[in-house]
């Protein structure tokens, strides 16, 4: 660097650009949350849907999906599995109560959660809420 | 060689800690990659989501442990007084390990869902969130051992030298602090719950952790190259202006099809498309003041690695970050391979790395000597080049899968069910096994470099 860049000319950029950007980064922050009603799909969050997040995480399902392309990719993308599995949640509950408790042999298996009819109830709810959020096209496709 | 502060030495609890919990993350990546291949392995004891959760939050509280006995080091020695209080840090030490002990032990040994329940989830819910899936009171606790060694790294500091590296550093810490509270807000709303878990995953590894990076790297730098401390401090600034100008925005690149608005589509490209300038800027600097080096260190082990962390960072985090950053591009990559292959070289090059850099400069003094023998430092080294071609190769595997999974799964135009591609991408993820073998055994002669010693004579080289 050239001795004409001095030091305090780059102090004051750290300082002047971080504090700038940081303001900025909280105005687009308001923004979006002012935003995000006419996306998040906000009116379907009933109670069951609520107590179905609830399912999801302590169950870490983000351990093996991915839900609107967030997770581990050990497993399939959930964000649109509601419209995958014909729009019934019948059909989502069916799969994650016929899993094996031993698995299935060789092959990556979903563990059998023992969840009662109204977890899946909430869980599959759940799905079919989010399958609703507004992101921009995405997935591509069907298979997510 | 002595300690220039008695206290500095405490530092060297934390970097076994480190070195162990850093062995624990790599077994457990080993059994995730061979699950990938070997569906059923360890099912259902020990599930992929479980195993998962280990080999992340090991990697994340071993990080804190190299960060936290980082800082005891280098604080003391810019402060130019001893740390605050030392018995403080080692009794944070030791909540800390057990703390850690018990989380980890906890997801390997209860179902998660019954862990949960123990802990009381339902009065503060905050499980079930990628990285942050320790119970509600282990945060708690994480608050606290953070908040205590702030309190005894910020006294050292506001009572002693303020130098460039440290206020960069402390600025860094605090944020770190500040931006983990954002793991207690867990909304009801996905979308809202989304956004604001990228306040403390983004900003902490593009955003505040790069100051802390930066800062280490920086000290490593000035003790083995010689080079005045001026020229430092300035590339030191510009680099973390540049981090945090364009990373700050750069969060946006998040923001592309999680429910948000589709302005983020530019924003987040564009600004995260400067985050490699700091980067690079990273590798220009190291190199041009170890060219301008005024001595000749006899711990060329350290300086390797410091080279390293400049290099593998901007691969990983530049590089790799930039080639899926671009939305059009993401569209497609999104929540795929490519994001594994960047996560794995950009946590290594930059994080990893820059720990060990700082471990291989420091645990040496702390063993009173300037430098390991150069028997050592040869181990070491070999030790550097297997795990660092190994991370490159698990790179490039999982980059080959994730082409492939984006072409199978999304582009073509008959687009194929997630698991029957997963099928097709095994030889990809077989090699990546093979490379995290690789990775296993540099590891494993890392920590032999450790118990090397000299020949008779050749400690007198290096000692002055």
């Amino acid at each position: 660097m050239k001795e004409t860049f001095t030091k305090g000319m780059a102090r004051n950029i750290y300082y002047g650009g971080s504090v700038f950007f940081f303001l900025l980064f909280i105005g687009l922050t308001v923004d979006t949350v002012q935003k995000l009603p006419k996306t998040d799909n906000r009116e379907a969050i009933t109670d069951v849907v609520a107590f179905g997040k609830k399912i999801w995480e302590d169950n870490d399902c983000v351990g093996c999906h991915t839900l609107l392309g967030e997770g581990a990719y050990f497993a399939p993308e959930l964000g649109n599995v509601y419209e995958r599995y014909g729009k019934s949640t019948e059909a989502i509950k069916a799969f994650i109560k016929s899993r094996p408790v031993e698995g299935i042999k060789g092959r990556r298996s979903m563990p059998q959660f023992n969840l009662t009819e109204e977890e899946l109830e909430g869980l599959a709810q759940f799905l079919k809420y989010a399958n609703g959020i507004k992101a921009n096209d995405w997935p591509p496709n069907i298979q997510g | 060689m002595n300690l220039k502060y008695e206290s500095q030495s405490v530092a060297k609890l934390y970097f076994m800690a480190a070195i162990g919990l850093f062995v624990g993350q790599i077994l457990f990546g080993v059994i995730l990659g061979l699950q990938y291949v070997w569906g059923d392995f360890l099912f259902p004891a020990i599930p992929f989501n479980v195993a998962r959760m280990v080999h992340t939050n090991l990697l994340i509280v071993w990080l804190l442990f190299g960060f936290m006995g980082a800082s005891y080091y280098l604080v003391p020695e810019e402060s130019q007084r001893e740390l605050y209080s030392v018995k403080l840090a080692k009794i944070l030490f030791w909540i800390f390990l057990v703390a850690g002990a018990v989380i980890v032990a906890s997801y390997l040994l209860v179902p998660y869902a019954k862990l949960a329940e123990i802990t009381g989830n339902d009065i503060l819910p905050t499980m079930g969130r990628e990285f942050l899936e320790q119970p509600t009171i282990g945060k708690i606790g994480i608050v606290i051992v953070v908040l205590g060694f702030l309190l005894n790294v910020g006294m050292t500091i506001l009572s002693g030298r303020k130098t460039v590296i440290n206020m960069i550093l402390l600025t860094g810490l605090v944020g770190l602090a500040v931006f983990f509270l954002f793991a207690f807000y867990v909304p009801d709303n996905l979308v809202l719950d989304k956004y604001f878990w990228w306040f403390v995953v983004h900003l902490w590894v593009e955003g505040v952790w790069e100051l802390i990076l930066a800062s280490l790297l920086a000290f490593v730098l000035i003790k083995v190259t010689g080079v005045d401390r001026e020229l430092i401090e300035k590339w030191l600034y510009i680099i973390v202006a540049m981090a945090l100008i364009s990373g700050l925005l750069g969060t946006g690149h998040h923001f592309f099809y999680i429910g948000t608005p589709s302005y983020w589509l530019w924003i987040g490209s564009v600004f995260s498309a400067l985050e490699p300038i700091p980067f690079f800027m990273l590798t220009l600097f190291a190199f041009n003041v170890v060219n301008k080096r005024r001595r000749d260190h006899p711990n060329k082990a350290a300086t390797l690695w410091a080279l390293g962390t400049a290099v593998m960072s901007f691969l990983g985090a530049g590089v790799w970050g930039f080639l899926h950053t671009l939305a059009p591009v993401n569209y497609y990559t999104h929540g795929t391979q490519i994001t594994a292959a960047h996560g794995h070289m950009a946590f290594y090059g930059a994080y990893v790395m820059v720990v060990l850099t700082i471990i291989s400069y420091a645990m040496p003094i702390m063993r009173g000597r300037k430098a390991n023998p150069m028997r050592a430092q040869v181990v070491e080294m070999w030790s550097f080049w297997l795990m660092t071609v190994g991370m490159v190769f698990i790179t490039l595997f999982l980059t080959g899968a994730g082409i492939l999974q984006v072409y199978l799964q999304r582009l073509t135009d008959t687009p194929l069910p997630f698991m029957a591609v997963q099928e097709k991408l095994a030889v990809f993820y077989w090699m990546r096994e093979v490379a995290g073998l690789v990775f296993l055994i540099g590891l494993i002669i890392y920590i032999i470099s450790f118990f090397v010693n000299g020949k008779e004579g050749d400690e007198v080289a290096v000692t002055d």
